[in-house]
């Protein structure tokens, strides 16, 4: 009995949730990259401002994969091992001989078709997908050590065919920077300019409802997955080629801090509300957050502590803000 | 909300010293925001005796007996049980005092035993603090015996019948000592065998003294089991009387004699072609055998209790469940709807019993709400055209006076009143004809239900759709509706023209008499 007679609250946030939840966010970051300038001047030379920018690039095309299914009240555990079998494969396709044009598209359809694996184990199989993809990332992991014979894969001679998608530049950025903005925007103009888009969070944000205003919740949760699996394959391709080594333990971990970005970003673990610009900037938080880390010599343990502790914390602002909104 | 109880003094004294009644419930007022749920409402059982409570759907029963549980506190009213006044008690503080509840869905552990969930509770247990299973289990047959039943203690819950399932809500319910028992609709669950077994039941356990509150639709069983009845509507004491100075007809008018008042707009129906043809539709065990037929410009309401398988009709025809058999015609030609989507793709549009899981996306804003059925309309080129979009809800709430700041405004802020107008725009922008709606003004304020009445009126009147209406509150369907399916148990019991139509005669074909 919460039928309320009169109307409250005329928040404009509601329907365009796709925009930045928080204006705030912008802001946090804006304050983090002072602070690391102030706690080390080494922040902002060129080459560390670079380099973060190719971090905020790799995590922030995983994250955009991972924004979509969370948006449908989804979660991908998968894509790390995704990432992992993607990256051996692309260094066993280039060693064989294979052409870069070529081993880019092959590799691209083994992570479409990961990802259709899990989308068909949800939809049609009725697996939840916190198992499904939990299943997939054992299996993932499994198979890209089994494909590498538990071995990191050299590229050899082809290494130089193949560095300038993780190691080159274009404009002044780097070429993953670039790829990193391109997804984001045509994402951006998905979600908020295409009925599929809308859909999603249709999905997200009510299932049921969702299936009753006529929509085909099944392809819809299918397809996220793909696109999951897809960004985590374009992600190997560029790890690949930065490091020149297939590695069958590439992307370890990485599903977690897609999560996290994706949190910190403002897009709701129950579906329906959020998305990429708060994603994009939530990669860069994650990323600067990590550099000054580096750069005062906090040691990687301790590193772990504070991410987790962070992502507890943008759930726990969430809850909050939940509450706060259905009182 | 008003806070307290304050008893009516000379109340007061007339139960003090009154050891006849178990129970008494005075002057009970509840308010729910835009609702009165219970007004004045004063309730007895006498000691021993099996109570029957009738009324229509809505009609206050499950909220009184809420109040009685300790699960809703009442706004104004006095408690008196087993001669103790009890204010603001909770619901174990009720149980503890010998009120027990038994509801139609059992609170029970399926994967536990019988005996550990008669005694879920209150494990007895040895000296050392340990469980005493024997002890538990000895007793449960004792308790399952003196109800006349013979199961094994060790049984999983989840392998019993229900009609057992039942006896096992009983037992704890016994075994807490309980000196009331309320059974809610029980029979609802129950074969006709398996209810003379319950009736035994409740005769040896009223000779013991246990008194008995019992809620049903069924008026055949009221006249077979109680002794006195009390009849609701609309939140008020109807009368109360000794079951033998009851009849059927007395009864069935005390449930639904109100005048219909000027309060539903009037009708001129322009009937159109035929649009929807329903045949031999059966859809599991709440839909069998249906047929129907709807033309343009009509309003056909289907009505029957709760259970009698309304909604899943409407559920089975816009494909939202798979059906067994049967065949749909829309506008006379033959439709496989397996799916909403189908369905819409079709012009038939559907508005949920449940706005609020069902219908409506609660964290999004009125626009999304109601475009997100056919957006395909706001494509130019290959994008989404945002503005064209507004422009085209900007219309829709107009048309039919939505009240929201914005387009914008989180659709969970409207009343329920604008969100199943809200509803009813998303059908419209779908380019829907053929509209199943259930339960329209459910958690609609009274002021609201009028503007529905009126907008569902004007939909079949100016722009020739058809409908086809769900409805529990009789009132609503005799005055909205141009002919009348009822139903009983997932079958079409009888179609009523709207001049033949009565609340009797409906309640006549909706019960068991």
């Amino acid at each position: 009995m919460t039928d309320l007679s009169t109307v409250k609250g005329t928040t404009k946030r509601a329907y365009l949730s796709y925009l930045p939840k928080g204006a705030g966010l912008i802001w946090v970051l804006v304050l983090l990259c002072v602070i690391a300038a102030i706690l080390s001047p080494a922040f902002l030379n060129p080459a560390n401002i670079t380099n973060v920018l190719r971090q905020i690039a790799l995590f922030g095309i995983v994250s955009i994969g991972m924004t979509f299914v969370i948006l449908t009240k989804g979660i991908d555990l998968s894509i790390g091992s995704i990432l992992g079998v993607c990256a051996v494969s692309t260094a066993l396709l280039l060693t064989s001989g294979m052409s870069v044009p070529l081993t880019i598209i092959a590799v691209l359809l083994i992570g479409i078709l990961m990802g259709a694996v899990n989308g068909i184990g949800i939809t049609i199989g009725g697996v939840p997908p916190f198992i499904m993809t939990l299943g997939m990332m054992v299996m993932g992991r499994g198979l890209a050590l089994t494909l590498a014979n538990g071995q990191p894969i050299g590229l050899g001679e082809r290494a130089a065919d193949f560095m300038w998608l993780g190691r080159g530049f274009a404009l002044g950025l780097p070429v993953p920077v670039w790829i990193f903005l391109v997804v984001a925007a045509v994402a951006i103009f998905t979600l908020r300019y295409t009925s599929y888009g809308r859909q999603i969070y249709a999905v997200g944000s009510n299932e049921e409802a969702a299936r009753l205003s006529g929509i085909n919740v099944k392809a819809i949760v299918f397809s996220v997955y793909v696109i999951s699996g897809l960004l985590a394959s374009l992600t190997a391709l560029i790890f690949v080629s930065r490091l020149t080594v297939g590695e069958p333990t590439a992307g370890t971990g990485i599903e977690l801090e897609a999560i996290a970005i994706t949190v910190i970003g403002g897009t709701s673990l129950f579906g329906g509300e959020g998305g990429i610009l708060g994603t994009m900037i939530g990669a860069a938080i994650l990323a600067v957050l990590a550099n000054i880390m580096n750069l005062v010599g906090v040691s990687p343990f301790t590193q772990q502590i504070v991410k987790g502790a962070i992502i507890v914390g943008a759930v726990l602002y969430e809850m909050m803000r939940k509450r706060k909104k259905s009182s | 909300m008003l806070q307290t109880a304050n008893q009516p003094d000379e109340d007061d004294l007339a139960i003090r010293g009154d050891n006849h009644s178990i129970l008494k419930m005075v002057g009970i007022d509840k308010s729910f925001p835009g609702v009165k749920a219970l007004q004045k409402v004063s309730f007895s059982v006498d000691r021993g005796e099996v109570h029957a409570l009738v009324g229509e759907n809505g009609a206050g029963k499950s909220t009184l007996m809420k109040i009685l549980s300790g699960a809703y506190t009442s706004d104004h009213g006095a408690i008196w049980f087993d001669g103790e006044i009890t204010a603001h008690a909770s619901p174990s503080e009720m149980i503890d005092r010998g009120i027990a509840v038994i509801y139609q869905e059992f609170a029970q552990a399926p994967h536990l035993t019988v005996a550990e969930n008669i005694f879920m509770h209150r494990l007895p247990t040895t000296r050392a603090g340990i469980v005493d299973w024997s002890e538990m289990e000895v007793q449960s047959v004792r308790y399952m015996e003196r109800l006349g039943f013979a199961i094994d203690p060790r049984t999983q819950v989840s392998d019993l019948s229900v009609a057992q399932r039942q006896m096992v809500e009983i037992a704890r319910a016994i075994s807490r000592n309980a000196k009331l028992i309320v059974l809610d609709e029980p029979s609802a669950v129950l074969g006709d065998s398996e209810l003379e077994k319950l009736f035994v039941t409740i005769r040896s356990l009223q000779d013991e003294g246990v008194s008995f509150i019992y809620i049903s639709h069924r008026l055949k069983e009221v006249f077979d089991i109680s002794q006195s009845v009390t009849v609701l509507k609309d939140g008020e004491v109807m009368k109360s009387d000794k079951t033998e100075n009851w009849t059927t007809e007395t009864l069935i008018q005390a449930m639904v004699g109100r005048s219909l008042t000027d309060y539903f707009p009037s009708r001129s129906p322009n009937f159109g072609d035929e649009v929807l043809r329903v045949t031999g539709l059966s859809c599991g065990d709440m839909v069998k055998d249906v047929s129907l037929s709807l033309r343009s410009g009509e309003i056909l309401g289907v009505c029957g209790l709760a259970g009698a398988g309304r909604s899943e009709l409407l559920r089975a025809i816009v494909g939202a469940d798979a059906i067994d058999s049967g065949t749909i015609e829309l506008h006379g030609n033959s439709a496989t709807i397996n799916s909403p989507r189908k369905a819409i793709a079709l012009g038939l549009g559907f508005a949920p019993e449940d706005r609020k899981t069902e219908g409506l996306f609660l964290d999004q804003s009125v626009g999304f709400n109601i475009t997100i059925s056919r957006l395909r309309d706001f494509i130019t080129g290959f994008r989404l055209n945002l503005g064209k979009e507004k422009a085209a809800v900007r219309g829709h709430i107009e048309r039919l006076r939505v009240k929201t700041p914005t387009v914008e405004t989180r659709i969970g802020n409207l009343s329920g009143g604008n969100q199943q107008k809200c509803v009813l725009a998303k059908q419209l922008n779908a380019k829907c004809d053929v509209l199943l709606v259930d339960e329209p003004t459910r958690g609609v304020d009274v002021g609201a239900k009028r503007e529905i009445y009126d907008l569902l009126v004007e939909l079949t009147e100016k722009n020739g759709l058809a409908i086809l209406m769900v409805s529990s509150e009789l009132p609503e369907i005799l005055g909205m509706c141009d002919r009348i399916l009822v139903m009983r148990e997932g079958v079409m019991t009888a179609e009523l023209t709207k001049d033949d139509a009565s609340e009797e005669e409906i309640m006549k074909y909706a019960t068991f008499h």
